[in-house]
Order: structure tokens, then sequence, then C-alpha cells
């Protein structure tokens, strides 16, 4: 059966990838948010995925309010990147993982997990910048993906326990998988921040640092509190930090921390870097 | 709207709901339709244009020309959409953080920096 070696979540603002694409991981803005990264891939070189499983929200590049499904899951042989709008630079495809894909749906959907299944699917920025950090500047990227979106655009969005419990559903998928494949969990998003409305810039430090603790230790704290509830307390799109929470989901039983890395800002946003290895 | 369900006020936000989604629905087409470049020329050759082919109403045809965000979400604009047209005028998260908090780029700058002094 395959194997989970661990969970990485991680920011993903847009503008990483400007400063990707110029070189700026060195430059004083985003060097306390660079430095973060080398542990972690040092602990991926050690791990050797083979798949990465990537629990991500759409932005309004494949999905739009038209049909917007609360969970769906990639079943490509390849995801493509696309113009976003916002001016950032287009990568290239990803390779993806079928059998882990409908494996995932079959076992999902046996676990009343009712998803969207995508056999076409453009990936945007929540999806690339993360393995973007992990493995910078291998094109192609190492490892075959297959994303999962979660809907944090449109409310009402899935709960956090509805979260945890599908995030549970899809370690179980994957661990009943009949492969020999390594395989991690990213969870992209958050943490705490607001684009828009009179809120716009707010953060909350230590909201953050209590979730990124509580995350490794008692995941199930953050279900206290109810969607609304996160937006106050982390601002609209800090409830991404649901991705987060299922990635933590996928990881049966204790979990260590490998490396954390928090810092503010990176554009509007609380950053937060956070592996965690099964015990 | 709403089936007359409570909902949680949060200072300075409104929540992207059904109520909003309907209410914004033209004007975030629109602004989904800015992922092609095409269609981001088209509209800065004549925004008023723009508008009216994707059916804006008043409010939200004002609005865009106006480029007020603000004015934006309150006729149903959804962040992540209008963050598209805002790249048309090369406008980052921190010149509309800006200008929906009434402070210069700066300030607001500063106050992002400041709350991770915290």
């Amino acid at each position: 059966m395959a194997k989970i070696v661990g969970g990485i979540n991680v920011t993903h603002v847009p503008y990483i990838g400007r400063a990707i694409a110029n070189n700026l991981q060195q430059d004083p803005y985003w060097k306390p948010f660079f430095d973060g990264f080398p542990p972690v891939r040092d602990w991926l070189a050690k791990v050797k995925p083979d798949v990465a499983v990537l629990i991500y929200n759409d932005h309004g590049l494949q999905f739009f309010l038209d049909k917007m499904p609360t969970f769906a899951v990639g079943a490509a042989a390849e995801y493509r990147n696309a113009d976003e709008g916002w001016g950032i630079p287009t990568l290239p495809p990803y390779k993806g993982d079928e059998d882990l894909s409908w494996h995932l749906i079959d076992s999902l959907i046996e676990d009343e997990f009712d998803i969207v299944t995508c056999q076409e699917m453009l990936v945007d920025h929540a999806f690339t910048l993360p393995l973007e950090l992990f493995w910078p500047g291998q094109h192609p990227c190492p490892v075959r993906t297959v994303p999962i979106n979660v809907n944090t655009v449109q409310f009402p969005l899935p709960k956090a326990s509805r979260c945890f419990k599908f995030g549970q559903a899809i370690g179980r998928a994957i661990e009943s998988w009949d492969s020999d494949a390594r395989v991690v969990v990213i969870g992209t998003g958050g943490l705490s921040h607001q684009l828009e409305g009179k809120r716009a810039g707010f953060i909350n430090k230590e909201f953050d640092l209590m979730f990124m603790d509580k995350l490794v230790t008692d995941p199930l704290w953050v279900t206290r509190y109810s969607v609304p509830e996160l937006v106050e307390l982390t601002g609209t799109q800090g409830v991404e930090l649901l991705n987060w929470l299922t990635c933590r989901g996928a990881l049966s039983g204790d979990v260590t921390k490998v490396h954390a890395n928090y810092h503010i800002p990176i554009s509007n946003t609380a950053s937060g870097l956070l592996a965690m290895q099964v015990a | 709207m709403n089936g007359g369900k409570q909902k949680k006020v949060i200072p300075g936000t409104v929540l992207f709901d059904g109520d909003m989604a309907r209410k914004g629905y033209a004007l975030n087409k629109m602004c989904f339709s800015f992922n092609s470049a095409d269609n981001r020329a088209e509209f800065k050759a004549d925004p008023s244009a723009y508008c009216d082919k994707w059916g804006l109403n008043a409010q939200q045809k004002a609005a865009v020309l106006s480029l007020q965000v603000l004015d934006m979400l309150a006729a149903g604009g959804n962040a992540y959409y209008l963050a598209k047209l805002g790249g048309i005028y090369g406008l980052d998260m921190q010149d509309i953080g800006a200008q929906q908090t009434g402070v210069t780029k700066d300030e607001f700058k500063a106050k992002l920096v400041a709350a991770g002094r915290n």
C-alpha cells in the first residue's frame, strides 16, 4: 500500500511567483519568507515522495461562480497553469497520477464525500507556487500530482470539522491505494489576511501562532470555531486555513513538527510554513 | 433573501455569500473574463462599452469606471475576481488595501509590518 510520508502547509500569495521570477529570494523583504524553505527541502530529499496531493483553493482560474464545487478532485494526466490576470508568470505543466486520482475518487465517494471529478483542471498559483517553493526551478516537477480543490471563495464554505473529516478520508484513500508510492500531502493558503473591505490588512499573529501549534498537537482545537468566526479571527482569506486543516486530517495518528516558519507580511498576508511528519 | 437567518456581523467585512453572489454575478463574470489578455485589451480600449457588453448594472458600472473598490464590493464584487481588474491598472494588493482603508500606500504597508511586531 502507498505510504504518507508527511504533510506540508504553506502560504500561496501570487506575488511569491513574481519574487521567484525576479530572483528576489535574498531581497530583505522576501528573505525571511524564503529562508524558511531549505529545511523543508532537505526533509523532502530524505523522505523522497513520488506523489504530492495538493489541497488548495482556486482563485478564479478554473472555477467561476457559475459552478462552484465545495470539493473537487483532479483526474488528469497533466495539469496546466494559465494566465490568472494579475501578471505573474505562467508555469509549465505538472504531471498527474490518474491511478491515485481515481482511487481517491472511488474511496472518497464510498466514504460519503460526493466530490466533483475533473478530467480537465487548470491549476492556479495556489497549486503551482508551493511546488516551486519545495522544488525550486525543477521543471518538470519531480513529483506526480493530484489537485484537490476546496471552496473558500463563495460562502457557505465547508465547516472546519467537515474539512478535517475530508482530510481523514483523503488519508484513508491514500493508505489503501495498492501502490508502493510515497505520498506527501500539501495544504496551501493562509494564514491570517483580509484583502477586501474597510478591514483590509487585518492580521492576527496571536491566533495564527496558536493555530500552527495546535495543528500539530490538537488539530480538532480549531473545529470549535464556525466559518464566520474564523473569518472574524483570521480575515476573509485567512479562512484558507481550512486547507491546512484538511491536509492535517490526512495524517493519521500523532505527528511531529519537522520545521515551521512564520513571517509578517508577504503582500497583505501573514505567511506560514509547517512541515509535519507522521510519528 | 437569506431565509431570515441572522448573519454574523464582522465590522468592515462582508462575507461573499449567496446574496452577494447573486447581486454581483455580472460584475464578477466580467472580471473573470480578464484571465484573457485579449479581453483585458478590449476593456482597456473602452471600459464603458466592455461593462455594457457584460451586462453590468448602473451601480456596478459606476463603481468600475471610478475604480472605487468599496463601491465594487457593495455592488457584489468578489475580491478574487476584482483583483484581476486591479491587475489591468497595475494596482497591487497594497494599493487596493490603502484605497479601501483611506490611508496612503506607505501607511498601509507600515500597518502590515506593525502587525508582525505585536
